[in-house]
């Protein structure tokens, strides 16, 4: 799930439990999660790959 | 007897080991501390007294009947109200529905096994879900320096109740920085254990892997003696931290310095030049990665909480404080693979402190990046730009809940707020003994030495 789905998809939970306030947390985490992901390499993740080298083959 | 008041743990043992004080009196003491100043500063949630007073008699005629147990045997502590004590509520600082345990937690048993008189259960923010005491269904713990600035927290009581004399020591437990963040907001020593060290059995958990728990004392070998007791259940004559010899030490500069309020910074560099002074060696190190530590500690920390409380928010989310509730509730939309990454990236980090540390005693560093905060107040001037409050008070102590190596909090000043600033060493994992002996020789050239910014001591 990327980033901006999973918030989509969170934010519109967090409103449905009337949970709206939740949603400027989200929004931070979700900075995060992504902040996270792109360390991916960084910290050696065994199946990450340079982003020149991510596109999947033609 | 006309015996002055002790002034720290130790001395206070040096005086009920040799009968020129008795643990009544020193129970005493501090119930009639806590008496005049909880109404203000809110630093118990529940006091012991005639438990405390009871348990401080059978030490005394232990102590005449030749039966010393060692340097807590009779000494009045403080445990934060996030551990069980056998027939006491445990309401972790929420309105939720306590615990009512049966039995006391296994680091509570050491304690009372190595004769430590229980005075009453501190203060937190709420399940210890915070960095400032004021989220706490009894009322905002007070600095006792400054009513409107938090002690910091979340063993903000257990901080409190050692600046106050109402105990000398506290059992706090440390998440993110929980008792490190205290007792730097406050001028005394924390210091967390190595991960796993302390049994965290029958402790309210926050974050299971994650969490610790650890002493908070006015003096470093106050910390040993506790920590030992904490530990062991039993204090070996002598045993403690020594301040023998000098040091290697490293500053991790990266990340660590890039946000630091000025009295903090220059705190920081007499405590340096103090040390350096006195032949310690320091060097800068590095800890690649570092800045990503908030990331993995929220990836970890929300989700495990909310692990926990799922069952109480069912039943009683509409009792917690809006802020914690709020923090718990994020927890449950963390992906799982998202954890998993955080998990991996954590033995990274590990890998990372533990190289820095190589041919080293200790690294050195800032504990908090400003003074005590204002209660009430999301932000906080740091330099020239705005910060939030949790992230800031969390930005130096994180990183070594994540890695689980062991870190002890020690005041090396005064601001020109006339707050407290303190220093950080970070030991080798396995090696806290080690690394009390390092903070009990830094202690003693910074102890009072680094004075205070704008006319101390200098």
């Amino acid at each position: 799930m990327t980033v901006e789905a999973w918030l989509t998809s969170a934010c519109a939970d967090a409103e449905r439990r009337g949970l709206p306030e939740l949603k400027p947390l989200l929004e931070s985490l979700a900075r995060s999660m992504q902040a996270l992901r792109d360390a991916d390499e960084a910290f050696g993740h065994p199946a990450a790959r340079p982003p020149d080298d991510a596109a999947p083959a033609a | 007897m006309t015996t002055a008041s002790p002034t720290d743990l130790c001395h206070a043992a040096a005086l009920v080991r040799a009968r020129e004080m008795s643990s009544v009196t020193l129970t005493t003491m501090c119930l009639d501390r806590i008496a005049a100043r909880n109404d203000a500063l809110r630093a118990f949630i529940t006091v012991m007294g005639d438990q405390a007073l009871a348990d401080a008699k059978r030490a005394d005629a232990e102590i005449a009947d030749g039966h010393y147990r060692g340097a807590l045997h009779g000494i009045p502590i403080s445990i934060k109200d996030l551990v069980d004590i056998a027939g006491i509520p445990t309401t972790s600082g929420s309105a939720v529905t306590p615990r009512h345990p049966l039995h006391d937690a296994p680091v509570v048993r050491n304690l009372r096994r190595a004769g430590a008189v229980i005075v009453g259960k501190t203060n937190l923010h709420e399940f210890a879900y915070g960095t400032t005491s004021d989220e706490t269904a009894f009322g905002a713990v007070r600095h006792p320096q400054d009513l409107s600035r938090s002690p910091g927290g979340s063993s903000g009581g257990a901080a409190v109740s050692v600046v106050e004399g109402m105990a000398f020591g506290a059992l706090g437990t440390d998440t993110g920085g929980s008792i490190r963040i205290p007792a730097a907001a406050c001028g005394i020593v924390g210091l967390k254990p190595t991960y796993g060290e302390v049994s965290c059995d029958e402790v309210v958990p926050l974050s299971v892997t994650l969490d610790h728990v650890g002493p908070l004392a006015r003096t470093v070998r106050d910390c040993a003696v506790l920590f030992l007791g904490m530990r062991d259940g039993e204090i070996a004559a002598g045993a403690g931290a020594q301040a023998h010899g000098t040091a290697w030490l490293g500053i991790p500069r990266a990340y660590f310095f890039d946000k630091l309020d000025d009295d903090v910074r220059e705190m920081f560099d007499r405590a340096q030049s103090a040390l350096e002074k006195a032949g310690h060696s320091i060097g800068t190190v590095e800890i690649p990665l570092a800045e990503r530590a908030p990331d993995v500690y929220l990836h970890i920390g929300l989700p495990e909480s909310a692990w926990y409380h799922a069952p109480m928010l069912a039943a009683e989310g509409d009792k917690y404080s809006p802020g914690v509730r709020r923090r718990i509730e994020l927890g449950r939309y963390v992906l799982a693979e998202d954890y998993l990454r955080a998990m991996h990236a954590r033995e990274v980090l590990r890998r990372a402190v533990d190289k820095a540390l190589e041919g080293l005693d200790a690294l050195l560093l800032p504990t908090l990046p400003i003074g005590a905060p204002r209660i009430g107040d999301a932000t906080v001037t740091v330099g020239s730009s705005e910060e939030p409050v949790r992230a800031m008070m969390l930005r130096l102590t994180q990183l070594f809940d994540i890695t689980g190596h062991p870190a002890v909090a020690l005041p090396c000043g005064e601001g020109r707020d006339g707050l407290p600033r303190s220093l950080q060493l970070v030991g080798h994992r396995g090696g806290t003994e080690r690394l009390l002996d390092v903070a009990a020789a830094v202690e003693a050239q910074i102890a009072g030495g680094s004075g205070s910014v704008g006319g101390g001591v200098g």
